[in-house]
């Protein structure tokens, strides 16, 4: 085939196919479903591991919340992170257990803080290093606090990036003083900003302070030592669940629980939540994935099915064509740019109807959705090879015909 | 290679030949068994004749058409078109001779209805991988020579039934072939357009171009200068046209 032979054959394909626009639709709808659900199952799997990576990279990875509370009988959770019965010194057993990188003991309050004339109400924790460690946050400017001024309980402040704006301006507030509920603290350092968690709080409008000191000058707790939640990080996904066990055990021997009660403490695992996130998703893109196949292949079957009908009703066309010098390759060329032609603009219409179901699923379900270059680029290469695969048999066909036979033909 | 020639009419003895035909049968092979249609026919046409095929019906002229247009494949015996043996070209090959070197037109016409009669004409073009600016010319000069330079954006249902064969002849011509073969190219014609499809070919014919016409009707025959009879498979006359109907028009005149 002449490559200027192209053009007039596209243009022919495409009369062919709009001389019966509504048997060309109907035979389109095939690959517009398939193709359709390939771009919706595409964006909602990729979607939704992407707003996993995003919420295990602001959590940071492998993590357990650890918070106080107990389970009733009835499976209802009461007063999560407000009973009193975790303390700093769980958190540094916790800490001790094998596959543990980090275990840091959290106390929360908001507090107003004043730096010369300015004010800012923002939520202060009480922590330790091991904090900055579990939640992967870096400091920006100046340096974290160590386990030394844990132990010594020194006013020291790591701020946020949005509390450090708002105090300091564009500033440097490294070294500077300012008031905490009205005690003194020295800034040492300015967190790395880590943007909007997912549920829209901004994780940068915050105050880092060592826990004792926290539990001296802020929260002042009638339970010494009682803190909110224990933060703990595992070294690996494959470490996770015996730390979990390996954690309940020691809580549940350290607050001498008997065989018979329910523990005073519950794990969350963070992965397994954004996990499980996934897997929804993942399940959700399988069904669709099946639905895409079931109805390329339809619509693969009916795309050769519509060939075979219009290479039979054009047999005459064909006798001519090769009266007048048309090759069996050129034939063959003609009915395979039809089938393909055919493949594409239903494979067309299908990702514009993908990408406006995902954006219709992501505005109905708050699902994060993803329509990526590659999606489209894939689904028209599955449209693209569907029309030559299916095409072909035609296509071989009408090229084999005898001239002098489908000449004849009425 | 030897062919026997045959050729009778006036003034061929100098000429190259363009179509050379010895011993050729033809047998069908249908349900029913085999169906002997052609007996051995012995045949030669130099550049310039014009010769017209008369036969009863089923005399096989159709059959020995088609053969000569590289349409059908001869049983046995031997075909050259242009010097060439056609039974060892393969299928491209004989399709690149239907396209090059032969020009086919039909009782029927068949134009291709949904397209323009540019695009009808311009059609044998497109396989011979003329580009499209070359395309659109040679088919607009054809339309113009058949005198239907002006319906160049019309369709084929939208002209009559001579002024569709003119197009036919056209889209025949426009990769300027040594040989036009008509098989009852006036059969669906008044005579009136009969005549004027014939004036036509007669222009060609003095142009250079080879003509071989299949016709039932004597007076079209009269426009060939060499008159071929069929009958029963077999080619039982081979004589020059005495009294012939044309009088050298030009293609110009024909047009006009
Ligand atoms: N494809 C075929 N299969 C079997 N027999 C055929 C076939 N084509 C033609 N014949 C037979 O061959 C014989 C010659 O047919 P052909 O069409 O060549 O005759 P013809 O001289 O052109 O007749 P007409 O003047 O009616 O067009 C006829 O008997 C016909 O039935
Ligand atoms: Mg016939």
């Amino acid at each position: 085939m002449n490559q200027r032979m192209i053009v007039p054959m596209l243009g022919e394909a495409w009369h062919a196919i709009g001389a019966n626009r509504l048997r060309a639709f109907l035979t389109m709808l095939g690959m517009m479903i398939g193709v359709g659900a390939v771009v919706l199952m595409l964006a909602v799997g990729q979607g939704a591991s992407a707003a996993v990576k995003k919420q295990i990279e602001a959590m940071g990875s492998h993590l357990f919340v650890v918070l106080a509370g107990s389970q009733q009988a009835g499976g209802v959770r009461t007063g999560g992170g407000n009973a009193t019965t975790l303390t700093s010194d769980d958190a540094y057993a916790i800490r001790e257990l094998p596959g543990v990188t980090a275990g840091a003991p959290v106390v929360i309050g908001n507090y107003q803080l004043v730096f010369e004339s300015n004010n800012w109400n923002t939520q202060v924790f009480g922590t330790t290093p091991d904090y900055m460690t579990a939640r992967d946050w870096k400091i920006a400017d100046g340096s974290s606090f160590d386990d030394g001024d844990v132990q010594a309980a020194r006013r020291v402040a790591i701020l946020g990036k949005t509390t450090a704006q708002n105090l300091f301006g564009d500033s440097s507030p490294v070294g500077q003083t300012l008031r905490i509920k009205n005690a003194p603290f020295t800034v040492v350092g300015v967190l790395a900003p880590k943007g909007q968690s997912l549920d829209g709080r901004d994780q940068d409008d915050t105050v880092i302070v060592p826990l004792t000191t926290a539990m001296r000058n802020l929260t002042g707790s009638r339970f010494r030592n009682a803190v909110r939640m224990i933060m703990v990080q595992a070294e690996s996904d494959a470490a996770m669940n015996s730390v979990e066990s390996g954690m309940k055990d020691l809580l549940r021997e350290r607050h001498r629980l008997t065989n018979g009660q329910d523990d005073d403490f519950f794990v969350n695992n963070l992965t397994a939540v954004a996990n499980s996130a996934a897997e929804t998703a993942k399940t959700m893109s399988l069904l669709l994935g099946a639905i895409a196949s079931v109805s390329l292949l339809v619509g693969g079957i009916g795309i050769m099915n519509i060939m075979l009908v219009s290479v039979t009703e054009r047999t005459r066309e064909i006798g001519i064509r090769m009266a007048i010098g048309a090759r069996q390759k050129d034939v063959m060329a003609q009915f395979l740019m039809e089938a393909l032609m055919l493949s594409l603009t239903g494979g067309l219409i299908g990702v514009a109807m993908g990408a406006g179901g995902a954006f219709a699923v992501q505005a109905i379900w708050q699902t994060a959705v993803q329509v990526t270059t590659q999606s489209i680029i894939l689904a028209f290469a599955v449209s693209a090879a569907i029309g030559l695969f299916f095409g072909f048999y035609p296509a071989w066909k009408a090229a084999r015909l005898d001239p002098i036979e489908a000449l004849r033909y009425q | 290679m030897s062919f026997a020639t045959q050729a009778q009419g006036p003034a061929t003895a100098t000429r190259k030949p363009v179509i050379e035909v010895s011993a050729l049968t033809k047998t069908y092979q249908t349900q029913a068994g085999p169906v002997p249609v052609l007996h051995g026919i012995d045949f030669a046409l130099h550049e310039g004749e014009f010769a017209a095929v008369m036969g009863p019906s089923g005399s096989g002229k159709s059959t020995f058409m088609n053969i000569l247009g590289c349409l059908d494949h001869l049983t046995t015996g031997r075909y050259a078109l242009a010097g060439q043996d056609v039974e060892a070209l393969d299928n491209d090959a004989l399709a690149g001779f239907r396209n090059r070197v032969i020009g086919f037109v039909f009782q029927g016409f068949n134009l291709l209805q949904r397209a323009t009669l540019e695009d009808n004409v311009a059609l044998p073009l497109v396989y011979a991988g003329v580009d499209r600016a070359t395309r659109r010319e040679r088919a607009r000069e054809m339309l113009a020579k058949v005198g239907l330079g002006k319906y160049a954006q019309s369709r084929p249902n939208q002209i009559s039934g001579g002024q569709q064969q003119r197009v036919a002849i056209a889209r025949a011509l426009v990769n300027e072939p040594r040989l036009i073969l008509a098989d009852e190219p006036t059969g669906n014609l008044d005579s009136k357009t009969s005549d004027e499809v014939m004036d036509l070919f007669c222009a060609l014919n003095d142009e250079g171009i080879s003509i071989v016409l299949v016709t039932h009707e004597p007076d079209i025959a009269q426009y060939a200068r060499r008159l071929v009879r069929f009958h029963d498979g077999l080619l039982v006359q081979d004589s020059a046209v005495e009294n012939r109907r044309w009088q050298g028009k030009s293609a110009q005149e024909v047009r006009a």
